[in-house]
């Protein structure tokens, strides 16, 4: 009997068998084979010795009174990166001494282009505010750029630190959701915090959303008042929580706010250089300088990058919070 | 007004020596949010004012907030530490 259960256990059909009902066999009665807890532990053991390993060998290579090698190598890289440094810090130094004086009339900066944005920046643009007037008049495709790169910097965090929970399972699911709500360990509502916030949060938006609107009369514009607006909305998120915040402001409002803004931004100014290169009489025009409604795009385009910053400057820190918003 | 901007130059430079030099993470990114602060008041010296806007927003703002989230994340804030300093103050009052 030993022997013929012997040569079952060795045909094919036995392995079929077992495979198929799950590591159990009718003809043996049912004895549960525990093969996978057995492989479980002895994985556990190959980790645990390869991790006592790994650490013998890190020992024996930063042991630094028996490696030589290592002790020799340490010098040589504090003296030579020292030497590097220096050999660094005058280069600049010499590169700067070739540099014309700080101010003065004959430097090449004084060119006709600053002359010209001086002199007919108003006129040309509408806009009081020379810099903005060159910002989003003259170099509006640089600062199309810029707004373009603020959002290819946001979809990389997005990329790089997204928690996807629709892959896990349920137990993976608590415990990320767990790790992620860090304010567990915190005081849930903190009455100074949430109290100053009640106070400064729409003081700080309205003065954002004044400095994106008076981008072309006063200092500032879509970027200052983008990035003002975004720390009002951090300061709101953390005052009372992502139940409040995530009414108003979840990935899909971030996907449209930004996409539309770019692509209007994208829109009009193609339509300006259009109109402009082939010396068509453009429909905008540049207003009575010093009005709100005036300097022709400029204001429409200061809002689009303040939204745009805006969501950018939220979305980062939504992200590195809790991975995701 | 040439004393002032002397010394908020001269506070820039040590902030900036500081960074690199103080050990603990906490230190750092405060020191180098004050840099921001102080730089954005050079800007307004310097009658650019839309630069001092941003660099107050950016520079002190958003950024060392970042800078504390990622820190909790890697637990870089070294709260033992602080706990033990604490108890031995106490020890000594």
């Amino acid at each position: 009997m030993s022997r013929q259960r012997k040569n079952y256990e060795e045909t094919k059909q036995y392995h079929f068998l077992q495979w198929l009902f799950g590591k159990e066999d009718y003809l043996n009665g049912h004895i549960e084979m525990k093969e996978e807890e057995e492989e479980e532990i002895i994985e556990d053991t190959a980790q645990f010795s390869d991790e006592v390993q790994r650490k013998r060998i890190y020992e024996r290579l930063y042991n630094l009174d028996k490696n030589r090698e290592m002790k020799f190598f340490n010098k040589i890289y504090a003296v030579v990166s020292v030497l590097f440094c220096l050999c660094f810090i005058g280069i600049m130094l010499l590169a700067v001494s070739y540099l014309p004086r700080f101010g003065e009339a004959s430097n090449p900066d004084n060119n006709e282009v600053s002359e010209r944005y001086i002199e007919k920046g108003q006129e040309e643009t509408g806009a009081v505010n020379i810099v903005t007037g060159m910002i989003l008049d003259y170099r509006a495709f640089d600062t199309f750029g810029e707004s373009n790169v603020l959002f290819i910097a946001a979809c990389c965090v997005t990329i790089l630190l997204r928690t996807d929970y629709s892959k896990k399972s349920k137990e993976q699911k608590k415990i990320l959701r767990a790790q992620n709500e860090d304010r567990n360990y915190e005081p849930k509502n903190d009455v100074i915090l949430q109290k100053v916030a009640f106070f400064l949060v729409p003081l700080i938006l309205i003065f954002g959303i004044y400095v994106i609107l008076n981008g072309h009369l006063s200092p500032g514009g879509g970027f200052s008042g983008g990035a003002i607006m975004g720390a009002g909305l951090i300061l709101y998120l953390n005052a009372y929580g992502f139940a409040k915040t995530e009414r108003f402001f979840t990935s899909k409002t971030y996907k449209v706010i930004t996409v539309g803004a770019l692509s209007f931004y994208c829109l009009a100014k193609s339509y300006s250089f259009f109109t402009g290169a082939n010396h068509l009489h453009s429909i905008i025009s540049a207003g009575t300088p010093g009005k709100i409604i005036s300097a022709g795009l400029i204001l429409p385009l200061n809002i689009c990058v303040g939204l745009v910053v805006t969501c950018t400057m939220y979305s980062f820190y939504a992200l590195f919070r809790k991975g995701g918003y | 007004m040439e004393l002032v901007k002397i010394l908020l130059l001269l506070f820039l430079i040590v902030c900036a020596i500081a960074v690199s030099f103080t050990k603990g993470m906490l230190t750092t990114v405060i020191t180098y949010t004050s840099y921001s602060l102080v730089m954005s008041i050079i800007w307004i010296l310097l009658e650019s004012p839309d630069l001092a806007i941003t660099e107050a927003a950016v520079g002190a703002g958003v950024t060392g907030v970042l800078f504390f989230i990622t820190m909790k994340k890697i637990e870089g804030i070294d709260e033992e530490q602080e706990e033990d300093e604490d108890e031995q103050t106490e020890k000594k009052l």
